[in-house]
């Protein structure tokens, strides 16, 4: 009983694809461990300057940041391309830094307020003036434990 | 027999965590966060002057960076990559020269015994209002490096470990050593008020 098969084209078996979805999710958890949920949107640029006896900031409820660059692009016009602070999601003038360490400070459980961190996360050609500035107002605020924010070098 | 139950059909699976896993790439960035730590002195009470506390010459390590970024160690011209060297010599005082601090001998206990240390020692660091930040962090991180590699030399030679790989009550001793003392002057207002 020969059949004559004459319109069945010879079908593609369909690619198994039962275990993308895994490797889908590999890739998820891998990205998931190895960085870290941005803090803000940054509305200053700046490119952290070099160092190498680098110590990592443990734990992030901890760390506060400052931010201390120029203004990007779309704010140049109206904050012009001198040095800026920015905190949290806005600029700011140096004597607010104070106000808002406090404010931080009692957002956070007792027990941590005596570990907090402020993460100072400067251009690398700023002058010091400015960083001397946020220093005297982090003295003031009694947040001594700071952290220069840098990148590791390779070579001079 | 049993009741089959319907496969259920998992082909959109792949989307939803391609979808997630395109979320959190926008969302997060890479860099690890790490930084040089330092610890600011307590600032000084508004009723009290500042005072200017008596070191002793020999005791003082003068470091300045001018708005150049160019660095002076104790009134002479100086690269930033010698000043680890001149650091650690002034730290450490190894010949005993009574251009460098005093060294008193005490007893640490633990491991470490006996042991002579240089226990007034200062490192000042001043600079300029136009000083460049990296120029600034660099002689900062230079002077830590100057310590830490002291205290790993440290730990070497009477632990025969790393100084990272002790516990923390050897590291405490070491640090007792060792302690980091990097002054920064007050910003001084030149003109003006």
């Amino acid at each position: 009983m020969a059949k004559i098969r004459r319109n069945e084209k010879r079908e593609m078996p369909a690619l198994n694809t039962s275990s993308l979805p895994d490797i889908i999710f590999m890739l998820l958890f891998f990205f998931m461990s190895v960085t870290s949920m941005k803090e803000v949107t940054y509305k200053v640029q700046f490119k952290n300057p070099q160092a190498t006896e680098l110590t990592k900031l443990e734990n992030k409820s901890l760390v506060r940041y400052i931010y201390v660059g120029t203004p990007t692009a779309e704010f140049r016009k109206q904050y012009g391309a001198e040095t800026r602070i920015q905190l949290n999601d806005q600029f700011a003038e140096v004597s607010d830094i104070s106000e808002y360490i406090i404010n931080e400070r009692s957002s956070m459980k007792e027990s941590d307020q005596g570990l907090m961190t402020v993460s100072i996360k400067a251009d690398k050609d700023t002058k010091m003036g400015v960083i001397a500035d946020i220093k005297q107002e982090l003295r003031r605020a009694y947040a001594l434990k700071i952290s220069y924010a840098a990148t590791q070098r390779t070579s001079y | 027999m049993a009741k089959k139950v319907p496969q259920i059909n998992a082909s959109s699976m792949a989307d939803i965590s391609f979808l997630l896993l395109i979320f959190f790439l926008v969302t997060t960035s890479m860099d690890v966060n790490q930084g040089l730590a330092r610890r600011l002195p307590a600032p000084i009470p508004p009723d009290q002057k500042a005072e200017d506390k008596d070191i002793n010459k020999r005791n003082l390590l003068v470091v300045k960076i001018n708005s150049a970024n160019q660095l002076m160690v104790q009134g002479e011209l100086t690269d930033v990559k010698r000043l680890r060297e001149r650091a650690k010599e002034f730290i450490k005082n190894k010949d005993n020269a009574d251009y460098y601090p005093k060294v008193y001998e005490e007893d640490f206990g633990g491991k470490i015994g006996v042991y002579k240390y240089t226990k007034d020692h200062v490192i000042s660091v001043q600079n300029d209002v136009d000083t460049q930040y990296q120029a600034y962090l660099e002689v900062q991180n230079e002077l830590v490096a100057a310590y830490n590699e002291l205290r790993d030399e440290l730990a070497h030679e009477k632990y025969h470990k790393g100084y990272n790989e002790l516990d923390e009550e050897d590291q405490k001793l070491i640090q007792k050593v060792y302690p980091q003392k990097i002054s920064e002057a007050e910003p001084k207002n030149y003109g003006g008020n």
